[in-house]
């Protein structure tokens, strides 16, 4: 293959030409800042507006609730410090779960040492949240329940229906991390009680430096950048009005095709993961089967190691990611492979492929065959290969 | 990330493989971290390293010094292979990132372990070789707890 195939789109994907074509007159035509009297503002006034309905509509929400961010990262961060903050008086304690993402995990952390408690919920072997764990975590004092929709490494989509009431029922306030799953799956903030809901830009084909902050009327929650009136007070700081058209734009993408692309997307998912199964040996699938990203496919292979999978696979043109140790800049692997119940010796093996609807099946055929080929040739150099073989 | 001759020794990895009855065999490293790696020497009678071979589980840093390792001590002394740091692996392959510094020391500890091996096996003493912690992540694993 002459060209990239591009198997990381949970790390990030490319930008809709569409969406590029919509941002470039707002750079240097559209420029006028959206807080001003003049015809020239009120043009990225009335853009924003426009995004803002289109998500409000995605989400089957108001777009009086919809608060425009930097990111996923940013809006984590604001969904979690401002609430803990604006109900501390209610109570100090806050649920969330062991496979987080760290905007998630990290601000946590640092609500801990403000004080705060926090329970992280186990996951069972497939990465789905315990819900009879979470159930008995709350008490008088928990003010907040922050599970993410769908987890960015092995793919499970959580029973947040399920979350949400009981969130509702104890009048706990409920937060969802979406930013895996915005665009890619349905999402119904008023069916599922979602409270809050974080979603980016650059993961539905839309650009980098935008996100929001789905917050539902009512919720106390204070600003997070000060020094303006931007979003209704609660975010300061100048719109980033090419940023918010080339959302808009992503948005309505992926809404519109989403039931086919979710197919198309399943179809090949479910080829990759059965090639593999069959053709590669000690391999394990992590995460749910069903309860799954369409686009997620994420495996163990024993006795080899991540990054040198991956450095292989690049040399063959073919990006994705891994869990290892390596790849994460510590000794330990990653977080979530480890709360599903992985050793530290299989999580360091795993192989995560994120396709999208523009991947082929021909591509995932050249996967699987490199894979394959580049497993065997690191079981060949690995210790551990030799012992297992020897032994058996 | 890498230098050249990292990805060199990484893609081409030289004298990877076993050795059948060797005169020393070493395994260092811990799976929980990532990293393990096996040397085996085959010493003549004049204590010249014959042939030397590796297998490495581990992230590319850790097959390149490896691969590196073996290159070093191939065709020297058992004093002189005694000689062959971590700093002259990492010398040799233009550099290492600073995260990947342990995987040059994992390759200097594989080589002890292998020359420990060996001295065992002919009860001799090698001057200057102290006896090899089988895992060198073991400090830092109890620190962990």
């Amino acid at each position: 293959m002459d060209k990239i195939i591009y198997l990381d789109h949970a790390a990030t994907t490319k930008c809709a030409p569409e969406a590029v074509q919509a941002m470039l007159p707002y750079f240097t035509e559209y420029y006028g800042n959206a807080s001003t009297i003049y015809q020239l503002g009120a043009q990225s006034k009335k853009a924003i507006q426009n995004t803002r309905s289109k998500i409000a509509e995605s989400l089957h929400a108001d777009s009086s609730e919809i608060y425009f961010t930097a990111g996923g990262s940013e809006s984590d961060n604001w969904a979690l410090v401002a609430t803990a903050e604006a109900y501390a008086s209610k109570g100090k304690h806050i649920i969330t779960s062991k496979i987080e993402h760290h905007a998630i995990l990290h601000t946590c952390e640092y609500l801990e040492k403000r004080g705060f408690q926090i329970t992280y919920v186990d996951v069972d072997a497939n990465g789905i949240v315990k819900l009879d764990e979470l159930e008995k975590a709350i008490r008088p004092d928990t003010i907040l329940i922050s599970i993410m929709f769908a987890n960015n490494e092995i793919g499970t989509i959580q029973p947040i229906e399920e979350i949400g009431r009981i969130a509702k029922e104890k009048g706990i306030l409920f937060h969802t991390d979406a930013v895996q799953a915005y665009g890619h799956v349905p999402i119904d903030v008023e069916a599922l009680h979602i409270d809050m809901l974080s979603a980016s830009g650059h993961k539905l084909n839309g650009p980098k430096g935008i996100g929001f902050l789905y917050i539902r009327k009512g919720v106390k929650i204070r600003s997070f950048v000060h020094g303006g009136a931007q979003e209704r007070g609660r975010r300061a700081g100048t719109e980033n009005v090419p940023g918010i058209v080339g959302l808009g734009v992503a948005i309505e993408k992926a809404f519109s095709g989403m039931e086919e692309r979710i197919q198309k997307e399943t179809k090949m998912r479910d080829y990759l993961i059965e090639r593999i199964e069959k053709e590669i040996p000690y391999c394990r699938l992590n995460g749910d089967r069903v309860k799954r990203l369409p686009g997620n496919v994420n495996f163990s292979f024993e006795f080899i190691e991540g990054e040198s999978l991956l450095i292989m696979l690049d040399m063959k043109k073919i990006c994705a990611s891994s869990g290892s140790a390596c790849t994460s800049g510590s000794l330990d692997p990653s977080h979530v492979l480890l709360a599903i119940g992985l050793p530290h010796e299989i999580a360091h093996g795993s192989l995560r492929l994120t396709l999208d609807h523009e991947n082929t099946i021909e591509e995932m055929d050249y996967v699987v065959d490199a894979v394959r080929e580049i497993v065997e040739k690191l079981r060949a150099m690995s210790p551990l290969y030799e012992d297992f073989i020897k032994k058996n | 990330m890498y230098s050249e001759k990292v990805m060199d020794h990484f893609s081409n990895p030289r004298n990877m493989g076993e050795i059948e009855n060797p005169s020393g065999v070493g395994t260092v490293g811990n799976a929980k971290c990532g990293d393990i790696m096996r040397m085996y020497l085959d010493i003549d009678e004049n204590h010249i390293i014959r042939d030397c071979k590796f297998k490495t589980f581990g992230c590319g840093a850790a097959v390149a010094t490896s691969s590196m390792a073996t290159e070093l001590v191939k065709g020297k002394t058992i004093e002189e292979a005694l000689q062959v740091t971590n700093k002259a692996v990492m010398e040799a392959l233009d550099g290492l990132p600073p995260v990947k510094v342990h995987c040059s020391l994992l390759a200097e500890e594989a080589i002890h372990a292998a020359l420990w091996d060996y001295a065992e096996k002919n009860g001799i003493v090698i001057e200057g070789l102290e006896k090899p912690k089988s895992d060198i992540h073991e400090g830092e694993e109890e620190e962990e707890y």
